[in-house]
């Protein structure tokens, strides 16, 4: 791989590349030799002194803040209260949480889980290798028993296994309490507290997907409801027909005749069902330069879209997931998805072509309204996009929306990624206004400017 | 929620007879709660004290942030609650010698409360009473000025860490902090304006001791007669430092803003000095239990342990009394057990104390053998804990008292982790064992808010000014926190901190793979709110 790597950094040099477009290419292919496996990671968290209480150790209750959610008011509830405070001035408080909680089956939850802090001005440890992995920060933590000093005493493996329970390392319990919920509810929510819109135009790519029963059609003679008016109606025909009714002369309605077929009964019938159908892609650049925050923001920002389309669709979404560094590839669940990163150069184009061959294969394109939605930090090796450009262009021949989301990592400078560059001079942001969106965010970006991106890409 | 039974009571206050003998002070009266598995669940801060204002955030913090910054306390709360009297609480279902060594517990904490002088602030009143007019008063506000007054609690909570705390106790403990006459021409007057000579300084003491001695009723005020007709402009300049002393001294912003805003001072904005004063109230009631974390538990887990071992009426417990004593007081491998630390804390100053190692002449001694023989007998163990358990705070108990001697009795280290790329697993090891770093990591760990410093300049707007102490603000943070403090004080404000700037490593490298500890440069910073809007600059 690194060996391919570096042909095709060489390839691209002979084309010419620009010192910075250069500074950045070695910096990927230096972060795969320093390691191969290079994957963020998330440094333990460490027991406070202050989280040991009465209430766990001689009770052996929860410790209390954990389950302060028994007390908690309705979702919608805050919500309103939040927009309330966004008329007020204020910024919004209320984050809608951490909101994937993969497992390992697959089926990925999303969880809805409230939050807020209380900003207080506090003391922060020096952190400086950014989320970055190594010696631990600060002065370390306290410990007792034998040891030699720079022996290993134990073990915690970077990311337990579910079901592992508490590593070896005093550790607390992580998860805590969650209210779950689904990503309908989810999409819910964002639709109606958040105010994103609803889908103009669901496409008219439809497809039957139940048969529901109803008592919609209308039989003679016999049936489970009456249809009254119907009835009536036949009556006064048959007597119009036997001349019991004449033109201004008053009816008597006692002196009316009602033949069998007369009754006009409801029947339940099988009625077929179509409904709106999407294919989601969501493409994610998983090379060294997403380390960290930029994947954060970017799968955050793919969850919510998720659950809005999820919403949306009533439920009719298959998503699919693809993964790019300079090669891309599908994987099957959004754990994956979330997890994987690796060191790698960074091609666009190879994510675009495996969506496009994907569609051709399975002629995804008949019957759904195929979206694509692409999270990257705007690197690219094919600096002009000389190989996306046409990938997208015929990816816009096909799908329903298009949104590229590029979290910026804080390497270059802001607003001058190469994704971005050759989107914007490609002219395709403004030929298919309607289909493909751009939006660009910081390292910085709080979620309500996700949430705000959100409405940018898809409204 | 019920009082325990007649039978329970009836054990605890054996309990607490026994406890008297040992030398615990406590009031004669407690109440105690029987609270059921479901209760305890839901005990919140807003429940432990139902009398407590409410807050819609208390409703909301489900999870909080996960991660570093829960590492400041949140809730401050306990089994047993710093009333009066105080109440404490079981679970309905603890057998007896469960609730003896609860209770063993609980008035260790009682009698800490009572008598641990950071507590002073809290004798004279009962938290509860107190808290359930506040809960009162802003219920009433509520209804009147609608979510105004959540806002209001909000912004006054978003700085009730910076409450003067020190101060509070200071006013407590010494007559005013006004500087006298006297005071000021000895230690101000003659050495920083007048910049006299050590033999002009002597020969002014010489001539006030004179003065003194001849009458010792008026002459210090002929003393001082004499001073102001030596020099005129003494008064003025007295009555200046005074008031600048003053103000050096303030460090409650909180106090600073009911005082000085001139947006609370408006009429219609007077009701919000009240909610704030509640906030302020609240939260320097709350500050020692924060302050006393090691010293509170060590000395609770230290008397439940002796005095339930000794109590003779739950023999035949003591197996089971030992599992969850294990649990509560046995140091982790990696972590630290505020209650196991301070226990032993106090178990080694006790024993230190009796054989007189806590000595001049003990610490000259430098042969290991006769420092591990040294005994004067002098059995002053327990007075000598009594009066720290008095006197000291964390802070002041980590500094003191953590040497080598203890660290290696107990065998603590510190620990680090590294990543272990191959496996991918975080391996512990042992960083340390000296007495040194243990104490550093320690004082890391403990709560220490960030001390600002107020002045309002030229246009009005108000300056503070976070004092460096090598740490940075969390800036995450920053914004919220100052857009409240905008708002309470009805118009610009700046914060001057310092923020860590890695020292670049040549471009390229990959600055991922283990190198010595970054270097790091400081910045001074100024953030800046206007209009709600936050501003960063380098300065």
């Amino acid at each position: 791989m690194t060996d391919q790597l570096h042909a095709l950094y060489q390839t691209l040099k002979e084309r010419g590349l620009t010192p910075e477009e250069e500074s950045k290419i070695r910096y990927e292919l230096d972060l795969q030799a320093v390691d191969g496996r290079h994957r963020h990671i998330e440094q333990p968290r460490r027991r406070s002194l202050y989280s040991y209480t009465d209430l766990e150790l001689l009770h052996d209750a929860s410790p209390p803040h954990l389950v302060a959610l028994t007390t908690v008011q309705s979702l919608d509830y805050l919500l309103e209260r939040d927009k309330q405070r966004e008329k007020d001035g204020f910024p919004r408080k209320i984050r809608v949480g951490k909101m994937v909680k993969p497992s390992q089956e697959g089926d990925d939850k999303v969880v809805i889980v409230p939050t807020t802090v209380e900003e207080k001005l506090l003391h922060d440890q020096v952190r400086v290798g950014e989320e970055g992995e190594g010696g631990g920060e600060g002065g370390g933590e306290g410990g007792a028993g034998e040891g030699e000093e720079g022996e290993v005493i134990g073990e915690q493996p970077v990311r337990p296994e579910k079901g592992a329970g508490q590593g070896g390392a005093g550790q607390g319990d992580g998860s805590g309490h969650d209210i779950e919920s689904n990503a309908y509810d989810l999409g819910r929510i964002l639709t109606e507290q958040f105010e994103l819109p609803n889908l103009k135009d669901k496409g008219k790519k439809r497809s039957l997907t139940k048969y529901t029963y109803d008592l919609t059609d209308k039989n003679r003679g016999f049936g489970q409801i009456l249809d009254k008016k119907a009835t009536l109606r036949r009556i006064i025909e048959t007597n119009i027909a036997l001349k019991r009714i004449k033109g201004e002369a008053e009816v008597d309605s006692r002196r009316l005749l009602i033949a069998p077929d007369d009754r006009v009964y409801r029947i339940l019938s099988r009625e077929k069902d179509y409904e709106s159908q999407a294919v989601v892609f969501f493409v994610r650049d998983y090379s060294g330069s997403m380390g960290g925050k930029p994947t954060e923001l970017v799968v955050n920002q793919h969850v919510l879209i998720y659950s809005w389309l999820i919403y949306q669709y009533k439920n009719q979404v298959i998503t699919r997931f693809i993964l790019h560094d300079t090669e891309a590839k599908e994987v099957k669940n959004f754990q994956t998805y979330y997890n994987l990163s690796v060191a790698g150069g960074t091609q666009v184009s190879s994510a675009y072509q495996l969506v496009n061959k994907i569609v051709e294969e399975e002629s995804l394109d008949r019957d759904n309204n195929i979206y694509v939605f692409h999270g990257t930090d705007g690197d690219d090796w094919d600096t002009k996009g000389e190989k996306a450009i046409p990938e997208l262009r015929k990816m816009l021949g096909y799908t329903s929306r298009i949104g590229v989301t590029i979290a910026e990592n804080g390497y270059g400078m802001s607003g001058q990624t190469e994704v971005e560059k050759y989107l914007r001079r490609s002219g395709l942001l403004e030929e298919y206004a309607a289909l493909l969106r751009l939006d660009v965010i910081s390292r910085d970006t709080s979620e309500a400017r996700l949430i705000k991106g959100i409405r940018e890409l898809i409204s | 929620m019920e009082l325990v039974s007649q039978h329970a009571k009836r054990i605890m206050e054996g309990c607490k007879e026994r406890a008297r003998d040992a030398g615990l002070t406590f009031p004669e009266q407690s109440l105690e709660y029987i609270v059921t598995n479901r209760d305890f669940l839901q005990l919140s801060p807003k429940n432990m004290i139902p009398t407590l204002y409410d807050y819609w955030v208390q409703d909301v913090e489900v999870l909080r942030e996960q991660g570093q910054y829960e590492l400041y306390p949140n809730n401050p709360y306990e089994t047993v609650i710093n009333t009066r009297p105080p109440i404490s609480f079981y679970n309905d279902n603890n057998p007896d010698w469960l609730n003896v060594m609860i209770f063993y517990h609980v008035l260790g904490h009682i009698d800490f409360f009572h008598n641990n002088l950071f507590f002073r602030h809290t004798w004279e009143y009962d938290f509860a009473g107190k808290a359930l007019a506040d809960k009162r008063l802003i219920a009433k506000l509520r209804s009147e000025k609608g979510r105004w007054v959540d806002y209001v609690i909000e912004f006054a909570r978003s700085i009730d860490n910076l409450v003067g705390y020190f101060d509070h106790l200071a006013a407590l403990s010494t007559h005013g902090d006004r500087m006298s006459p006297l005071d000021y021409y000895f230690d101000v007057f003659l050495q920083d304006r007048e910049k006299k000579s050590v033999a002009a300084y002597v020969a002014e003491i010489e001539h006030y001791n004179k003065l003194v001695r001849e009458s010792p009723e008026g002459g210090e005020g002929h003393f001082i007669d004499s001073v102001r007709k030596k020099y005129a402009e003494f008064d003025s300049l007295y009555d200046k430092a005074v008031k600048e002393r003053g103000k050096a001294a303030r460090r409650d912003l909180l106090q600073f803003l009911m005082e000085h805003s001139p947006f609370l001072a408006r009429e219609e904005n007077r009701w919000m000095l009240t909610v704030i004063e509640v906030i302020r109230t609240t939260s320097l009631y709350f500050q020692p239990q924060i302050r006393t974390k090691i010293l509170n538990e060590g000395w609770a887990s230290y008397w439940h342990d002796h005095l339930f071992l000794l109590d003779d009426r739950i023999r035949g417990h003591e197996v089971e009394y030992a599992v969850v004593n294990a649990k509560v007081t046995s140091m982790p491998r990696v972590g630290l057990n505020p209650y196991a630390l301070g226990m032993r804390l106090f178990e080694f100053l006790e024993e230190q104390a009796d054989k007189g190692k806590l000595s001049f002449a003990y610490r000259r001694i430098a042969d290991q053998y006769r420092r591990r023989t040294y005994d004067t007998a002098s059995s002053q163990g327990k007075e000598f804990i009594f009066s720290v358990r008095e006197n000291f705070c964390d802070a002041m108990f980590v500094s003191s008292f953590i040497d080598q001697e203890f660290v290696d009795r107990y065998r603590l280290f510190v620990v680090d982790r590294r990543l272990d790329k191959e496996r991918m697993v975080w391996q512990y090891y042992v960083k340390s064992r000296k007495a040194a770093d243990y104490k550093a990591m320690l004082t890391e760990s403990l709560y220490h808010p960030p001390a600002i410093t107020i002045v309002i300049d030229d246009d009005n707007a108000l300056i503070l000014n976070h004092v460096f102490e090598g740490k940075p603000l969390y800036r995450d943070y920053i914004d919220g926190a100052l857009m409240g403090i905008e708002f309470l004080w009805g118009g610009k404000t700046c914060l001057y901190t310092h923020e860590p700037e890695p020292v670049k490593r040549e471009a390229g490298k990959g600055g991922r793979e283990e190198h010595p500890p970054q270097e790091i440069s400081w910045r001074r910073v100024r953030y800046t709110m206007k209009d709600r809007k936050m501003t960063r600059v380098q300065v």
